[in-house]
């Protein structure tokens, strides 16, 4: 009965399908790698992209010359901020993406549900707070991490109840969101004129802060987050036919919802503690990277990873080239250069 | 053979199930019908451990249902909610593979995919495996996720209006397949339908449900009379016994008692 030339053809169609989405992923992967490579090359004294490459491999072992202050440049100063921007960024898709997934919705972010506005607040608060006597580079992301993960708190005990639709979630997270920024708006109300300005240069969000110590932080948390969803990634896929659908195919949908939800929070929270604020690649990257794999996890996932740092790469180099020798904050000119190729996008797909 | 003993289930003061017991065997097609509102969804969902009745006991071949284990009891059913949208960007082929979703892997291998297109093959559909299942109509969604609970190899296999958007056609396939596959593989089968015709022709078994109440059980020849559609639906019908022996309900024209809610 079975048709095997059909069946046959069909098959064939799906491991070209595969390869296609295969090759998609390794040609962001190699324009990701362009972008980082320039991101080393610009800032205040520019390093041709030949030492960028020399420095890099001299890195790595490969016995290649190179001058010694291009070296420390490259390796002291330029690669912990460029190796952020690939984490930071990556980190904010996939975040994005997973929350999209969860919520059965196109515009969700980690920030739609307050985890940000969340971040700030906790930023501001202990900018406020003299940082509780601590180094003001230790406590401000402590006190980012911990408001976050306070805020992401509440939306994890919603997300235990059961019956609770994702509807709810995102009504009870833009909630958050508005108590947040309004707690926010309140610190700096109250704040001197200098320590307001304090809190809204951390509010833009920037790079600058990168050191190889906390780079390797978020690098570890990152990855370790990045393995526990792939694990995951095909209950996430069969998420997004519909919660009630996903249990009939066997998923545990609260659990897998609090999971993705924890290391979520736990991703932006450290991202943000550490760099601020950068919006819109949450949004953007995961919409990118659906209209050009589609969402079998397997794809979708580490797309809106390179996406998203591609995005952030590459809106490093321009916040440093934009005006030489100043440096624009990054989070401002990530969503001024990415919106109007956004809105191109929509318009183009549409039917 | 699942089990109902004794099944309470109510929303607030709605009663659905009020001190419901029955058994399904094995190898055969249990149909419920009954009015709208009546509870025939819920009830499906509390065999599937997705609503948690007040009162009741739930077995499978005698081993009883395990709150706390829901995932265990679960592996038995393929189970096909009513609602057919698929809104999502995955292939034809990748929507019913996760049918088979603890098998499937970061590579997935030629036999998951030559199982999955067997399932479309089945009723027809192979010629759609590639397709985004965005670009599908109402009825073949239906169909794809007919397949999908196919791929899950069931030993329950449960459909909540399961041909609500198909045609003549594919109404048959489906009914056709289920009918064979049930007998052959010795499934427990559940469907609700709405169309007493299509429910006579295949069950083994009818469930009459309303408010709360288990009606009329058995064979569709003793159960679907004239009194009973009255009774239930409040509508004037015919029924005429066709040469198997198969009732054939034909309603009479303005057959129906003044607003249905007036007479519950």
């Amino acid at each position: 009965m079975i048709d095997s030339n059909i069946v046959h053809s069909a098959l064939k169609a799906q491991r070209s399908y595969e390869r296609r989405r295969f090759l998609i992923i390794a040609l962001l992967a190699s324009i990701l790698v362009l972008s980082f490579v320039f991101d080393i090359a610009t800032g205040p004294s520019m390093i041709s992209v030949l030492d960028v490459t020399h420095a890099l491999a001299h890195l790595f072992g490969f016995p290649v010359e190179v001058a010694n202050t291009t070296q420390i440049i490259v390796s002291n100063l330029r690669l912990p901020m460029a190796v952020m921007a690939v984490v930071v960024g990556g980190s904010l898709g996939v975040g994005g993406a997973e929350m999209q997934t969860l919520l059965n919705n196109p515009m969700a972010s980690p920030y739609t549900l307050g985890m940000a506005a969340a971040s700030g607040f906790g930023a501001a608060l202990m900018l406020y707070l003299g940082s509780l006597g601590l180094e003001s580079n230790v406590a401000v992301p402590i006190g980012a991490f911990v408001c976050c993960m306070l805020s992401a708190s509440l939306l994890f005990g919603l997300a235990m109840m059961r019956h609770i639709t994702s509807g709810q979630l995102i009504l009870a997270g833009i909630a958050l969101l508005f108590l947040f920024q309004s707690l926010l708006s309140l610190v700096q109300f109250v704040s001197s004129p200098e320590l307001s300005q304090q809190i809204l240069f951390w509010l833009f969000g920037s790079l600058t802060k990168s050191s190889w110590s906390n780079v390797s932080i978020t690098a570890g948390m990152i990855t370790l987050c990045l393995i526990i969803l792939i694990k995951d990634s095909w209950k996430l896929t069969a998420l997004r036919l519909g919660e009630e659908r996903a249990k009939s195919l066997g998923v545990d949908v609260t659990r897998l919802r609090l999971k993705t939800l924890v290391l979520v929070a736990i991703m932006t929270a450290t991202v943000t503690s550490f760099v601020g604020i950068i919006g819109f690649i949450g949004i953007v990257a995961p919409n990118i990277a659906r209209m050009l794999v589609g969402e079998d996890q397997r794809y979708f996932l580490p797309l809106s990873f390179l996406v998203g740092a591609f995005l952030l790469s590459s809106a490093s180099v321009l916040s440093k080239v934009i005006v030489p020798g100043a440096l624009f904050p990054i989070g401002i000119v990530t969503a001024i250069i990415g919106v109007p190729f956004f809105f191109w996008l929509i318009m183009s797909k549409r039917r | 053979m699942l089990e109902v003993r004794h099944l309470h289930l109510a929303f607030d003061d709605l009663v659905l199930a009020d001190d419901m017991s029955f058994t399904l065997k094995a190898g055969q097609t249990h149909v419920i019908i009954g009015p709208n509102g009546t509870g025939k969804s819920s009830l499906l969902k509390a065999l599937f451990g997705d609503l948690a009745p007040q009162q009741g006991r739930i077995f499978f071949q005698d081993k009883e249902i395990d709150r706390k284990h829901l995932g265990e009891w679960r592996q038995h059913f393929g189970y096909m909610p009513q609602d057919i949208r698929l809104d999502v960007g995955l292939s034809v082929l990748e929507v019913v593979l996760l049918g088979q979703l603890d098998a499937l892997s970061l590579k997935l291998g030629d036999s998951l995919l030559e199982e999955a297109l067997g399932a479309l093959n089945q009723i027809g559909l192979v010629h759609l495996a590639n397709r985004d299942v965005r670009t599908l109509s109402g009825g073949q969604c239906q169909m794809v996720l007919f397949a999908q609970a196919l791929m899950r190899q069931p030993k329950i296999l449960m459909l909540d209006e399961p041909v609500s958007a198909l045609d003549l056609h594919f109404q048959q396939v489906m009914l056709d397949h289920l009918d064979s596959q049930t007998k052959a593989k010795d499934w427990v089968s559940v469907m609700v339908l709405h169309d007493l015709n299509l429910a006579a022709q295949y069950a083994d078994n009818l469930l009459v449900l309303k408010g709360g109440k288990l009606v009329a059980h058995g064979a569709p020849k003793d159960v679907l009379t004239p009194q009973l559609v009255k009774a239930v639906y409040g509508v004037k019908a015919d029924v005429i016994l066709d040469s198997a022996g198969v009732p054939f309900i034909r309603t009479q024209r303005n057959g129906h008692e003044a607003p249905l809610a007036a007479v519950v």
